[in-house]
């Protein structure tokens, strides 16, 4: 395979030819600002917060879609650079609310972290500002366009991920609306809510709307665990504040990456549910009374050791579980042939 | 499955059976997209007009219970137009004779009368499908859940192995599993017939070392499948039940039955999260902690072994189901006691040559797929790329048999079932909080056709009668399904499906017909 020699900042470093400049950049360790770049979807330069100083260069070109050629000569940290991103985060938050004391993105907004590191707190432009209103009309998302930079992430997560292609760029100018065709609550669209679109946003556009107002990020604990539905075995994040579950965030799984669906986003509820059967049950006279372990440990020890020696161990059988561990599907295995001595043992592989 | 659920997104042809991968597995249905932005051709088999269907590039809209006629017209194709792979057939598998045989009849007309699908596309799709650098095949219970459900799948096999479309990346037989851990707790030996990984207990090798390791004698006989303990739980047979997370009186076919079966019974225990249908025929409950409650693993579709991790404390005083089991047992008179859930995962990859290679410790980064020997292996991506299993692969030449229950005069329409996008099994997990919030309700899927026969209008409530029972439900019309079919899904208490079901199951896997029986659906007055 081809490879190019590039410079950048004074390293030489060797990559693939077609390597984009932000990638090569990155992979040596320079940090490079990025607003609607996304590993995992198409590069499109529409930010321009990713400039960098190229040698022979008239202007500053875009390093998410400058693939490198041999012998190029980057600088990523002139005061040229730094003038032109300076300028992006003050044309971008001039018509942006810097409510970041409430913003649930606070702390993980790219938007927050670039104008920390660029000295940006408020803009010298003054202009027109978006008075939309907030879509939130769904049990599972709030879409506040009024923070939307016009990355284009979600609108690229949904066609070239999930295959939806729910959202897109509506009107024009200053006027232009990331969102469903025709500019519909996202209730009235075709979404059918994987949250994709949450997870690749950089700013607070998107957010999960029962995490609002539960945690800030830094106050909660995020535990990398399995999805409990389908057979894909996705992992996410439970995220978790003083002993409660708040949501689900992405994280980095095998299977999935950054991806799920509305169950695996959304479907961790049943966990902290008042239904939850929360003490042992035994029935008298044909309604439930609440027992302790030893009442019904007992009672079970004494029932299927009366039922082995009356009928014998073949008249009992075992349903283990589909949802259930690993090591908890062993053990019922092992319960079912080695204590009661049956292999009357199956579970609902087959439904 | 024998690939990765990665190596999807680079397939050039995608041959997804019974799969409607965008509703049920939609992550996997991510994949799918991926491949066919980058040129990849899916072609969906289904009676259904699924969503996947709608992104495939030829949808053969087969009639209900008759995919083994259609891989059969294709196998047929394939060897007249000499597309099969000779060297991989030479080398690698057995029986081509007889299959070459049992397939002659099946020209592309002949399987057309049988499936409803025009010879002309059986013949591109046999063609493309052999003919691709790359082909993958997935299904689901589209496939499995029919009378001859071993059959189909033994389908899907002769067409990968006669086209060499095993054991490379991104080509394979890929069953898409339906829950979080099915894959685990079938590895784990809960099924009547083997131990951990698949170890037969009609092999006296596997029995001594398990009795060895569990002190105790492991009969030789299989135990019986969850139809036949609710068949003998009717008569008398079987008389204690331990259930462990599971909801037969919902999920299993013909649901009247099983009601009755646990009626029967002396003695139920049932374990779970939440007090379900089935909890309710208990004469003990216990709590069981969530998934979110504990440390385990769960082994994927794809073979892979992934840790879960307790976040939180489980409600009251419930316990994980290990520590459940384990103190049951002891009451017994066995001790069972683990310090964790790695103790156990230790005692078990000892007996498990798949898992032996797997520690929680490797876990800690990322999963593992199973087979994995000893603690230096990677695990398996890709199975039978040198050999397979038992050697050769073997040509199971099947013939196309009709369901079993088929419509007649009283019964006229083909009621099939399955899964919804925002709901999991029998919704003791979704039917709760936002999920319940999006799709309270579920309907009936019914053709406008056959709508306007029975003087049925859009949103109309219906009742559907099976020879076993019946539901009231509310009717959608649709062009989802064809005509002659109707569609709900398993998830809703208001709507038990499974009360209409067929438990007729396929002979070999003893899986039930729930894709098929013959229904009538009138208007409530």
């Amino acid at each position: 395979m081809a490879v190019a020699t590039v410079t950048i900042d004074g390293m030489t470093v060797q990559v693939p030819a077609g390597t984009t400049v932000l990638d090569a950049a990155r992979s040596i360790g320079i940090k490079i600002p990025a607003l609607c770049y996304d590993p995992d979807l198409s590069s499109v330069g529409a930010c321009r917060i990713c400039v960098v100083e190229i040698e022979g260069s008239r202007n500053l070109p875009a390093s998410c879609v400058t693939a490198c050629t041999d012998g190029m000569v980057v600088r990523t940290d002139t005061p040229a650079v730094a003038e032109a991103r300076k300028a992006i985060l003050e044309l971008l938050i001039a018509n942006h609310p810097l409510d970041c004391m409430t913003c649930e993105k606070s702390g993980t907004c790219l938007l927050q972290k670039y104008c920390y590191e660029y000295g940006v707190s408020s803009s010298p432009f003054q202009g027109d500002r978006h008075e939309f209103a907030i879509d939130d009309d769904n049990p599972f998302y709030v879409r506040d366009m009024n923070k939307c930079i016009l990355c284009g992430r979600c609108i690229r997560a949904c066609e070239e991920i999930v295959g939806r292609s729910v959202l897109d760029f509506s009107y024009r100018g200053f006027n232009t609306k990331a969102g469903p065709f025709m500019d519909t609550p996202i209730r009235d669209s075709d979404c059918v809510y994987c949250g994709s679109c949450i997870a690749v946003c950089p700013v607070g556009a998107l957010e999960e709307k029962k995490m609002i107002g539960k945690g800030r990020p830094w106050e909660v604990e995020k535990v990398r665990t399995t999805c409990p539905y389908c057979g894909t075995g996705c992992v996410f994040d439970l995220n978790v504040k003083d002993g409660r579950i708040i949501g689900v965030t992405s994280t980095d799984g095998d299977v999935n990456g950054r991806f799920l669906c509305v169950k695996g986003r959304f479907g961790y509820q049943f966990v902290q549910s008042g239904d939850r059967l929360k003490t042992p049950l035994i029935k008298k006279n044909g309604e439930f009374k609440e027992a302790t372990w030893a009442e019904a440990l007992n009672l079970i020890a004494g029932k299927f050791k009366e039922t082995k020696e009356k009928y014998g161990s073949d008249a009992f059988g075992a349903l283990s579980s589909a949802r259930c561990s690993n090591e908890e599907n062993y053990l019922l295995d092992k319960f079912t042939r080695a204590v009661i001595g049956t292999n009357n043992i199956d579970h609902c592989a087959r439904l | 499955m024998t690939n990765t659920i990665g190596e999807i997104a680079d397939a050039d042809f995608i041959f997804a059976c019974g799969t409607n991968t965008v509703e049920a597995h939609p992550v996997i249905s991510y994949r799918i997209n991926q491949a066919l932005r980058k040129g990849a051709q899916l072609v969906v088999v289904d009676p259904r007009d699924t969503d996947l269907a709608k992104w495939a590039n030829e949808h053969l809209r087969l009639k209900p219970g008759t995919d083994i006629a259609l891989v059969n017209g294709m196998l047929h194709v394939i060897i007249a137009e000499d597309l099969y792979n000779k060297e991989f057939v030479a080398n690698r598998t057995e029986g081509f004779d007889e299959l070459k045989a049992t397939v002659a009849k099946y020209t592309p007309e002949y399987a057309e009368r049988i499936t409803g699908v025009p010879a002309e596309k059986i013949r591109q799709v046999a063609r493309a499908y052999a003919r691709a650098p790359k082909s993958t095949i997935l299904y689901t219970m589209g496939i499995t859940q029919h009378t001859v459900g071993t059959h189909n799948v033994f389908s899907m096999a002769n067409l990968a192995m006669l086209c060499g479309q095993i054991g490379r990346p991104s080509t394979g037989v890929n069953p898409l599993r339906g829950q979080n851990n099915v894959q685990g707790a079938c590895d784990m030996g809960a099924l009547p017939n083997v131990l951990t990984a698949y170890q037969s207990v009609t092999d006296p090798a596997a029995r001594e070392k398990f009795g060895q390791a569990w002190h105790c004698a492991i009969g030789e006989k299989p135990g019986l499948a969850i139809g036949e303990m609710m068949t003998a739980a009717h008569h008398g047979e079987i008389r204690a039940m331990y259930i462990m997370g599971e909801n037969p009186i919902l999920s299993d076919p013909d649901a009247n039955h099983v009601a009755h079966a646990l009626e029967q019974l002396d003695f139920l225990v049932v374990q779970d999260i939440f007090l379900t249908e089935t909890a309710r025929y208990a004469d003990v409950v216990l709590p069981a902690a969530a998934f979110a409650e504990k440390d385990g693993t769960f082994s994927n579709t794809e073979r892979r072994v992934q840790r879960i991790r307790k976040a939180v404390e489980p409600p009251g005083i419930a316990l994980p189901d290990w520590e459940i089991i384990s103190r049951v047992a002891t009451a017994m008179g066995y001790p069972m006691q683990y310090a964790s859930p790695s103790a156990i995962f230790d005692e078990m990859r000892s007996v498990t040559p798949s898992y032996a290679g797997i520690t929680y410790a490797r876990l800690e980064e990322r999963g593992i797929q199973w087979p994995c020997p000893n603690t230096e292996h990677p695990g398996t991506p890709i199975l039978h790329t040198e050999k397979f299993n038992r050697g050769l692969g073997k040509f199971n030449a099947v013939e196309h048999v009709d369901p079993n229950e088929m419509p007649n005069e009283e019964f006229p329409l083909i009621l099939d079932t399955g899964r919804r996008l925002y709901h999991y099994h029998t919704g003791t997990m979704t039917r709760k909080g936002m999920l319940n919030d999006q799709m309270p309700s579920d309907y009936l899927e019914i053709n406008c056709k056959d709508a306007e026969s029975f003087g049925i209008k859009d949103g109309d409530r219906v009742r559907v009668f099976s020879r076993r029972g019946s539901m009231a439900i509310r009717a959608q019309i649709s062009e989802v399904v064809p005509q002659g079919v109707v569609f709900t899904s398993f998830h809703f208490t208001e709507t038990p499906v499974n009360q209409l079901t067929n438990p007729k199951t396929d002979a070999i896997a003893k899986i039930p017909e729930l894709k098929i029986c013959a229904v009538k659906v009138e208007k409530i007055a």
